[in-house]
Formats: C-alpha cells, structure tokens, sequence
C-alpha cells in the first residue's frame, strides 16, 4: 500500500533530467563502470591529480557508448572519498548529456552515499547497502535513502559474512528484501539484488562454479521478487584474465549471455567493450561457456592454454566521433550545440586560417552555431543548462581568436564611428583602450582622443568626425562630475548623438541619478567591455537606437524612482555620535616605536627583478576582464588557457622590461612625528612637536552599526596621550619612461600597448609594497623580523596600513595633494597631479603609512551633511567643494 | 512504518470533496498585495520600524505587519468559492529572509500565516458547513539553486547545500504546522533538488509530531522545451519526487494556462495521485504585467477539464478573485480526473 501505482505496472522509475522506466522490454540496463576508482586506473589517476574536467569526460562517454545508469565510486584510501563525490556529481550536473541519466553513486561508507544523494535533483540508486552489520543498521540505512528519494542495491551479505553459494545468497537477499519492503517502506521495484559476482578461472577450484551460483540465484530471486531487479558488476569475474580484453570480453559476453536469461537485468558493465555473443569465435565461445558454465574439471587449464592464442587488444572504446570528419564550420556549429569544448581552439584555428579575418569567423561559423543554439533555444529543443555550456564553447572560441582580432584591426564596412575619450583631469585608458579595441574589432570606427579631454575638445572633435556616438571613460571620482558638464554642454550645444559611460568608477546609479538628466539624447552606462559592443550596435543603428533609448530611459526613470522612495532610509548617525564610537586603542598597552630613520627618503631606480616578486597578478587578469584568482586562474576550465596565453605574453614583456631596463622605478617616504586631533592626523616638523607641518584630514565612518565607526586617524596616538607617535607618506611611480617604452613596440599594437600599460601599473603596486616593506623592516623598523611570502604580502598579513587617497578608507583624492607638496615629489620624482588629482605616469601609488597593530583598511562608505560641512571646515574649503571632491560618497540628503 | 494522518477527519473530507469534484484552489497573493499599492512604511509597521534593511516587498513580512490584509484576500478568495487557500509564506523560508536580515523570523511568519488562513477558513467553514475549506502551508523554492551553479564560469559551484535548505524547510514547515496548516505544498519548484531537501525536511518534522498531514508537490516549467529550470522533463520531475508519496502533483507559474495544459497533460498520464495545476494569468505583457482576462483564462480551463486532466485548479501570477470566480464556474459540474484507489488510503 505504500507506494501505491496501480495506474501502471510496477516499473522501476529512476530520473535524471530524463527519466528511465524499467521495462521488459527495455532489456539488460548497461550501469556504466568507468567513473569508478575501485575500477578504472585512469579514473582513479584523474580523480587523485584533481583533473575534473578530464574526468568529467569520461562519464560522458559511458553514457554516449550506451550507458543507462552512471556508476560513480570514489572509494580509494588516498582520497577525501566524501569531497570527490561531491566535487564530481556536481560538475557531472552542469553537462546535460550526462546528467540527463540517472546516477549510480557507489560506495562502502554510508556517509559517503549520503553525501553523494544529497547533490542528485533526480531519483538516483544506491550502490550498496546489506546486513553486514545487522538488522538495526540495515534498517536505518535503508530509511533514510527512502527519504532522499532513491531506489538500492542490496548486497548478498550479512552477520556471517559474504555469500557465496546461491544458497546463502538466496538466504540473505530474502531477508534483505522482507525487511526493506515491511520495515523501511521500500517499493519492490525499488530494489536491486546484488547476489555477488566473484573471479573463476583462478586456478583454486573452489572458485569454478562462482558463475553458475550466481545464474541460479538470479533465477530463484527473479521467481521469487518479480518486481525487483538482479545486478552485479560483471568486470570482476574475468579479473584472472587481466590483461587480455579479448578473452575477458568473451567471458563477459558469455556471462551475461546466461545470467541475462535467468533473470539478471541489470549490470555494472564497461558500455564501450562488450563484445556481442554471436560474434565470438566458436572455439573460444565454447572455451569460455565451460568456464562460466563449470562444465568440466579442465574448463579453466583449457581456456588458459588458449588464451594467448586469442590475445588481442579487445574492442576499443569507440566514441562518435563521427562528428570530427566534418567541414570545420558544421564541426564548430556541433560543438556550440552539444557544448563540447574539447577541439574548439583548434577547430577555430583551422577556421580562422580558411578565412579572410577571425571577424569573418566570428561572424560567420561561429554566430551561425551560437544563432541555430537560440533557434534551438526558442524551439524548446534545447534548455538552459544546454544553453550555458554552448556559451561557454563560444567563449573559449572567441578567446583564441582574441590576439588575431588584436592584429587584424579589420578595415572594411564599418558599423558606426564612436569617438572616446578620457575626461579633463583624468589620465586612466586601459579600460577605454580594452573597449576601444573591442569595438574595433567589431568593425566600429573609433577616434580616439586620449586622456585629459577637456569638454570643448570632445565637443569640436565629435562635430568634426561626424561620430555616431561619443564614449566617456574615467577612473577618479572627480572624473564623475566633469562627465556630467560634457553631458550639459552636448544639451547647451545641440548634440544629438548618445553618449556611452564607463570606468571603474563610474556606475548605473551615478548615471541614471546624476548624467542621464542632463542630456535629453540618450546616456548609457556600460558595465564592461563585453557589454560595450551590445550597446554600440544598437546605438550605432537608427533602427534600434530609439527603442533601445527609450527602455534605457525608463530603466533609469525606475532607477531613479527607485532611489528617491530608498532616501531617507538607512539613517547614518550623527558625526558627533560617529566619533563617540570611535577605535580607542589602549595606548597604554601599545607604545609606538620611532623611527630608526625619521625623515624623507628617496629611493632612485629601484631594481627592476627585485619588485617581480611582489607582483600582486589578480588584479593583473581582471584589468583584462578574466575573473579569478591568481594562481588558481591560470588552471581555470573556461579562462584558464586565455589566462596562460595571457601570462606568458605577460611574463615575456616582463622579462623585457626588466632586462633592457624599459621603465624606471622610483619612489620617496618619509616618517614624521604624527599625533591625532580629532578626526585629523597632524605632522609636526620635528621631535619637538611644536610646530605643525601639516594636517591630513580624515573622514569617519557614519554607517548605524554594532561595532566602531572607524577613521584612519584613529589609529594615531593624540597628543593629549603622552604617547609620542608616528605617520608616514609616500609616493611611488613605475611608470618613469613609459612613453619611450611604447616606442619600443610595434606599430598599432594595442594589445603590447595596453599590456605595457597593465604591467607598469602593477609595477608600481609592486614598488609600494616593496617600499611598504623596507619601511616596516628597516627605516622604520617597527617589524624588523618580518619575513613573509608574497601571497603573505599580498593577503595582507602584516602590521600596518599604506592607504592611498581616492580608495575607499580615504576617499577624497585632492589629499594626494599634500603628499606631493611635503615630499616635493614633482621635483624629486618628476611626477605630476592633473587638476583633478589623478597621478601622471599614471603607474603610480601615493598614500599614508600607518603603523599601529590593530590599523586596517576599511571602507568609508556614506557620510552625512553634517561631516561634509566639517570636512570642509577642516580643510579650508567650501562645502560645494567638499561635495564635488566627495560625490560618491554622499549620502541623498547631504 | 506509516504514519497516521493526523487529523483523519479533516483528510477524508478533502478525500470525500476530492473524490466528487474538481476543487478550486486560490489565485495570486502577489497580484492581490501589489494591487493594494502599499509603500515601505506599511510594510515596516511599527514593528519593523527601525529595521536597518528596505522591507517594502517583502510580502511575507505583510503576515506580521498588516495580517488584515492578507486575511482580507483570504476572505476575497473563499468567497468566490475556493476550496484552499495558500498561506502567504512563498519566502517565508531563513534563505529568502536572509535578503531582508528577517531569517530569524521565518517560523514565526509561517505560523501566523497559517493562522491567518486557517482562522479564515473556519469563518467561511461557519457560514456553510457543508463546504469544507483547507489552509494549505506554502513551502516556496526560496532564492537559490542547490543543483545549478550561479556562476557559469564555475559549474560545480553551489550557492546553497542540501542540508541548508533541510534546516530552512523544516523551520518552515514547524511554524506552517504549528499554526494550523491542513496540509502543505512544496510550490513552485524550479530545482527539483531543493524539493527534494523540502519533502526531507518535511518528513523529518512529521516524523518528530508522529503523524502526517497531506502533502502535495507542484513543479514549474521555465522554458519552452518543457523543462524545468534544473532541466528535468515533466516525468523526470514526477519520478525524482513521487518518493513523497505526494497527495497531489503539479504545475504552476511560469506559463499561462495555454502553455501549460502539456506538462500537466504528460505528468496526469503518469501520476499514480493526484494533478493539480494552477497557471498564470496568460503570459506577461511587455510590462511584465500578466492580463489574460477571468474569462479567457476560465475558457482555457475549461478545456483542462474536459479532457479530465486535473483534481485541483486555481491560478497562479496574475490570477484575481474575479479569475477564481471565472473558473469556478468554468469547471463546474465536470468530474474530476480520475484517481487511482490507493490514494484513497
């Protein structure tokens, strides 16, 4: 009465995302074996050396060479069993062709069997439970499978060990199945008979007739429990014969040929290598038949002897590939649809060397594919998982063609003329020239007029192209504020033509709040530069651009709707209340130590292969758009392989750079006797403390929080403690000889160009964390002992902060003003402050140092009208200033 | 090993009424919310007042900050004739309210919400005795995927685990039950993992009350090949659940009772229980907005059954007292599917 189906027979229905009804008249079910450490060496190989992927691919050929049922076992002592179960039933649950069957997960620890049914959507089979250990255990085993939903194998085994006459196999099988279905709830067609498949032909006689227990216990069981299935794993009894796959698939033909006609319907088999039984040679059919059969004492001398006649290298393992005989592009178009990514890079080369550009192979082979997926799509032949992985193929296509499409620069019929540029006061284009590129490369015209665009020059020049669309790109936060005067001079002037915004500081609310209102033509944010080339397309059309405005438009309306119903919520508290719950170190506890060397330090070309080593390369990828972490990137399935090309080219530039001394790198410190007043940290001339040098002033946080609303001055002992303290500034650039550097590489090359760029910048990272270090281990010395890694290094594990104005914990960029005035850094390092304060070489790093134990980075984060009026007190200036220096970080009613 | 039912009485009505007709199950808890065009103060109330996070659509939280209204569109549902009525706990679930940092008071909005609907039914129950109502406790699919990963670079990534969603369910399921809930369903489910972690959960809080209550089970279909969004086909769907031994299975959401009547018409060919469907009000609008007409949709129904596809209908996005009325009268005097005898158990 428990499951109660009488609306149709008692089928064994398993799912995976497709189900599997188990009916006579589906036959013997082939279980797939390969996925199974206990069984295959190459699969315990990949699983131990973690190369998923690889392994990935193996269950996909079980189920295309007919597998029914995947068996997956991870049961090897040299392996965390639990977490490779996991680890590969959810990556076997990404690829639609083998999820789509149900899986087998196999192992002799329950927690393990439990790990594993907790990641199947589908109804799965256990692999295996028995009464080895009791009723008791039995019992709560088999219930709780019940509740994951899934049907089991039961083994032919109990208290007094393992069974191994039909006999005993019988006995303990009975038992198994009146306990299952009376006591646990289990559905007769719900269990699956393991009645033990053990080597014959070893040579020890009491072996020999281990086939035909098992053949008559099948028939008994399957009389008996006709709902039920009988199984086993099959490769086991030929195990005598490793070694030779001729005679071991014979063996296993002629054993399945038997036991399939007593009543075994299912197995655990090797789905490419099962030789058919009518295609064996007779004499050794018949060799075989007396072996499983036990049909004469000499059964096994016999087949023996004839073995190494019949050696053979067996049936190999034939996957379709079909498929690779194909013209390239129907090879590209199946691997989009079936998300095979296996040969896309080299089948994308063989395209991208028949064709007149990699433009054309996008266009053409590659778009057709990705185009008949979203017909397919549409259709419902296809469904999302399938959807995902085409993409992913699509990826790794375009990926390999990226540093063609680089050196092609396709001329041809262009798609629109988009001029770019870097707002005044701003000096950073990475990002614009990766969006520059790639709209080249999509055929756009692009004129690009560099960095420190004043208004009146994107204006005349944008008239002078006729452009269809201008592009602003800007780093720095004041970089937001003169986007909005290009946005009101397009609207003074009479422009009609859109304008696109991007830049790592720029954002969707800023644009829609702030930009959007200001220019009647149509403004759009673009996240990154994948999504630029969407966006030009359909801006650089006269057919889309006006519905695509107008939903953008509303997007932003809704936004801004949005955001004005969100004001006045999340209250910050008041400044005065900020700074009650300020960080009180206990200077009592901690005393600052001096400087070994107090006073400015200038540090002339630093050597090139020492600061190698304190590359921080994260950062490096994701300026190239390649999420991930480095190192952990350069083996990442989808990005890996860009990202190692990526590295390499990066690694030879880098090699360059240092060897022929392309750039310089310089910086200059220096230590100061440092005391807080209030939110401000005060630099005095000398030890004396009596006479100020100058005043860095800091902001607090103001969020409504449980712990301290913290400010970078709280780190400094006040002067009213007693406690002499100290602060640092410094300023580095590797960015000295950048220009005559670019000379050096091949003409429009942009990627060496921006390559060249990205390196310089992680440079000066590089020389900042270098010089972070020498401060802390000699001129100041407080941490003289320190000796750490560089993953150390770049996690941050050491005593004491760098923070750099215009980051999160110091937000305001016209501080770097300071810096520069107290160490003469123009006169000394030769770099300059643009009106906005962005650096030039733009490969460079400014900030404080701070040297308490408990200092930190954090993040500001919104501060109220009243902090920005007393900021702007504090610092001599206006409020509008203020404002305009500190724009993200307003709060709505500030 | 069997559990009792644990209100016998009230399970062989739903039985009696199941067995004689089509029953009517309730429209759209969301349409009927955002129709009362509430702003952020009232979902705050003055208890939420001071909350740090934005509150205003969370619907859930209505259950505790304005029970009037949700117990208003009880009232509006039952009058026009439906049999159950869903509790408003679609995200009354520790993952969902995470989003609101409401997680800790997920089994108290379960149980209120439960109250609510059952305290609703008794009043409708008052008034004409010969009609039996149920609350239904709503388990809904929560904000994450336990089979799927959200980062396509990263596929054997999770976002949440089995056992997570175990520990969100039966909370869930403790303050549904504790509050009076008649039976439960585990709704609109997209991932049939995260179903599966529910019926477990389920299970497992039945087993600790020694008795168990009907359960019912409804899958959506996401995309046009007739999968859900985990990629299962319809009897994939059934198979991976039909553990449960659920007291119905269905569809809901996602598509209008057009598109829908295949899947329910694949999973009422194989399902040893009984169907249940409860579509939306036609396909969204370029607006988002779902605006198939009570009588278009009623018309649609209509055919379902007809052709005996269904033990219970009702509506999902989109669906108003109006379209419930609608197809109340669309489906009436027509059997309902045929069911297999040993549910009846």
């Amino acid at each position: 009465m428990s499951h109660g189906d009488n609306r149709e027979k008692r089928h064994t229905r398993l799912s995976g995302l497709e189900p599997l009804v188990i009916t006579p008249e589906l036959g013997f079910v082939n279980i797939g074996e390969r996925t199974n450490v206990t069984g295959s060496a190459r699969f315990k190989k990949l699983i131990l050396d973690e190369r998923y992927d690889e392994a990935v691919e193996v269950a996909l050929q079980q189920v295309e060479n007919g597998a029914q049922i995947i068996d997956v076992n991870m049961d090897e002592g040299m392996l965390d069993a639990e977490h490779a179960m996991v680890t590969f039933l959810n990556l076997i649950a990404a690829e639609p062709d083998i999820a789509r069957v149900p899986i087998m997960i196999d192992s002799s620890k329950f927690k393990v069997i439990e790990a594993g049914l907790k990641c199947l959507q589908g109804k799965g089979v256990v692999n295996s439970i028995s009464l080895k250990e009791g009723e008791a255990s039995f019992l709560e085993q088999a219930r709780r499978i019940n509740r994951y939903g899934a049907a089991v194998v039961v083994m032919a085994f109990d208290e007094s060990g393992q069974a191994d006459s039909a006999e005993r196999m019988l006995e303990c099988l009975s038992r198994a199945y009146r306990l299952l279905t009376e006591q646990a709830g289990f559905a007769p067609e719900d269990i699956i008979f393991d009645p033990n498949i053990f080597p014959v032909a070893t040579g020890i006689e009491e072996h020999d007739n281990y086939s035909v227990e098992f053949i008559t216990a099948a028939r008994e069981l399957k009389k008996r429990f006709p709902h039920s299935h009988v199984s086993g794993g099959v490769s086991n009894m030929s195990f005598s014969f490793r070694g030779n796959d001729l005679v071991r698939e014979a063996m296993h033909s002629v054993f399945l040929y038997h036991a399939t006609r007593a009543g075994m319907d299912m197995g655990i088999v090797n789905a490419g290598q099962l030789a058919v039984y009518d295609d064996i040679d007779p004499e050794l059919r018949e060799l075989v038949e007396d072996v499983v059969l036990n049909r004469r004492a000499d059964a096994t001398e016999r087949l023996l002897e004839a073995a190494e006649r019949f050696k053979g290298e067996g049936r190999r393992e034939e996957k379709d590939e079909a498929w690779r005989e194909k013209p390239v592009a129907e090879r590209l178009k199946y691997a989009l649809v079936k998300g095979i990514d296996k040969y896309v890079t080299e089948d994308t080369e063989e395209a991208r060397q028949a064709h007149a550009s990699s433009l054309e192979v996008i266009e053409g082979p590659l778009m057709d594919g990705m185009n008949y997926v979203g017909d397919l799509f549409g259709d419902g032949r296809m469904f999302l998982p399938q959807v995902v992985k085409s993409a992913r193929v699509m990826k790794k296509a375009v990926a390999h063609l990226v540093p063609y499409l680089e050196k092609e620069k396709k001329v041809g019929d262009k798609k629109g003329k988009i001029l770019m540029a870097t707002v005044k006061g701003d000096v950073h284009d990475i990002g614009k020239n990766i969006v520059g590129v790639v709209l080249a490369c999509n055929g756009f015209d692009i004129v690009d007029l560099g960095v420190m665009v004043p208004a009146e020059k994107i204006l005349a020049e944008a008239r002078a192209h006729e452009v269809d669309v201008i592009g602003l790109s800007g780093l720095i936060t004041p970089s937001l504020d003169e986007m909005v005067s290009v946005a009101e001079a397009m609207q003074r002037e009479g422009f009609e033509m859109p304008l696109m915004i991007g830049g790592a500081t720029t954002s969707r609310a800023h644009t829609a709040l702030k930009i959007e209102p200001c220019y009647e033509h149509g403004v759009v944010w673009v996240k990154d530069a994948s999504r630029s080339v969407d966006v030009a397309r359909k801006l650089a059309s006269p057919k889309n651009r006006v519905d695509y405005l107008e939903t953008i438009a509303a997007d932003y309306q809704d936004y801004r709707e949005g955001a004005a119903a969100k004001r006045s919520r999340k209250p910050l508290i008041s400044l005065a209340k900020a700074r009650e719950k300020a960080y009180q170190p206990d200077w009592s506890a901690h005393q600052p130590k001096a400087p070994r060397r107090p006073g400015i330090h200038q540090i002339d070309d630093w050597p090139l292969e020492d600061l190698v080593g304190y590359i921080d390369w994260t950062p490096f990828f994701r300026t190239w758009e390649l999420a991930g972490r480095y190192p952990d990137i350069l083996d990442d399935e989808v990005v890996g392989e860009t990202a190692r090309s990526l590295f390499d080219d990066a690694r030879a530039m880098l090699d360059k750079i240092v060897a022929e001394r392309w750039l310089t790198a310089s910086g200059v410190c220096a230590l100061l006797p440092a005391a807080r007043d209030g939110d401000d940290v005060v630099l005095y001339t000398d030890e004396s403390r009596s006479e100020v040098l100058e005043r860095l002033v800091c902001l607090r946080q103001q969020a409504d929080k449980n712990s301290e609303n913290l400010c970078l001055a709280d780190f400094v002992a006040p002067a009213d403690s007693g406690v002499p303290d100290w602060a640092g500034l410094f300023a580095v650039t590797a960015g000295l000889g950048i220009e005559e550097a670019a000379q050096r590489l091949p003409e429009h090359d942009d990627y060496a160009d921006i390559m060249l760029k990205a390196l310089a910048d992680r440079l000066a990272e590089a020389l900042a964390e270098a010089l972070h270090a020498k401060v802390r281990r000699e001129l100041w010395g407080y941490a003289a002992d320190e000796n750490l890694a560089n993953e150390d290094l770049v996690g941050e594990k050491y005593r004491g902060i760098r923070p750099a104005p215009g980051y999160p914990a110091c937000p305001d960029h016209s501080e770097k003003t300071k810096i520069f005035d107290l160490l003469d850094v123009p006169g000394r390092l030769g770099m300059q402050l643009t009106e906005n304060f962005a650096m030039l070489p733009t490969a460079a790093v400014s900030g404080y140092y701070f040297g308490h134990p408990d200092s930190k980075y954090f993040v500001v984060g919104k501060l109220a009208k009243d902090q920005v009026e007393d900021y702007a007190r504090r610092k001599g200036i206006d409020v509008a200033t203020a404002e305009k220096f500190l724009r993200p970080n307003l709060s709505n009613e500030a | 090993m069997t559990l009792n039912w644990y209100n016998p009485e009230r399970v062989q009505q739903l039985q009696a009424a199941l067995a004689e007709r089509i029953l009517l199950l309730d429209g759209a808890m969301g349409t009927m919310i955002q129709a009362a065009g509430l702003d952020e103060d009232d979902y705050r109330g003055q208890r939420f007042a001071d909350h740090g996070d934005d509150l205003k659509g969370n619907n859930d939280l209505l259950t505790l900050t304005r029970p009037d209204l949700i117990s208003d569109i009880h009232h509006r549902f039952l009058a026009v004739g439906c049999d159950l009525i869903e509790t408003n706990t679609f995200n009354a679930n520790r993952i969902s309210q995470a989003d609101y940092a409401l997680e800790d008071r997920s089994e108290e909005i379960n149980r209120i919400a439960a109250e609510l609907a059952r305290q609703a039914c008794a009043e409708f129950e008052v008034k004409d005795p010969a009609k039996p109502r149920f609350a239904v406790g709503i388990l809904g699919p929560t904000n994450r995927t336990a089979s799927i990963s959200p980062d396509v670079s990263n596929p054997g990534y999770r976002a949440v685990t089995f056992d997570d969603l175990v520990l969100a369910y039966r909370e869930a399921a403790r303050g549904l039950l504790d509050g009076g809930a008649d039976a439960i369903m585990i709704e609109t489910v997209f991932d049939t993992l995260n179903a599966k972690a529910a019926v477990f959960a389920v299970e497992e809080e039945f087993e600790a009350r020694g008795a168990r209550w009907p359960l019912m089970i409804s899958g959506t279909i996401t995309d046009a090949s007739g999968r859900t969004l985990s990629g299962q086909t319809p009897e994939a769907f059934y198979y991976s659940v039909a553990h449960a031994r659920p007291f119905s299975v269905g569809f809901n959401c996602a598509l209008g009772a057009d598109q829908l009547k295949a899947h329910v018409r694949a999973l009422s060919r194989i399902a040893a229980t009984r169907v249940s469907a409860h579509p939306n009000a036609g396909l969204p609008n370029e607006f988002g907005e779902y605006d198939e007409s009570p009588e278009d949709m009623a018309k649609v129904i209509r055919g379902y059954a007809e052709e005996g596809l269904v033990n219970i209908i009702g509506g999902c996005c989109g669906t108003t007292p109006d379209h419930l009325a609608a197809i109340a009268e669309a489906i009436r005097g027509f059997a309902p599917r045929a069911q297999p005898e040993a549910q009846a158990a």
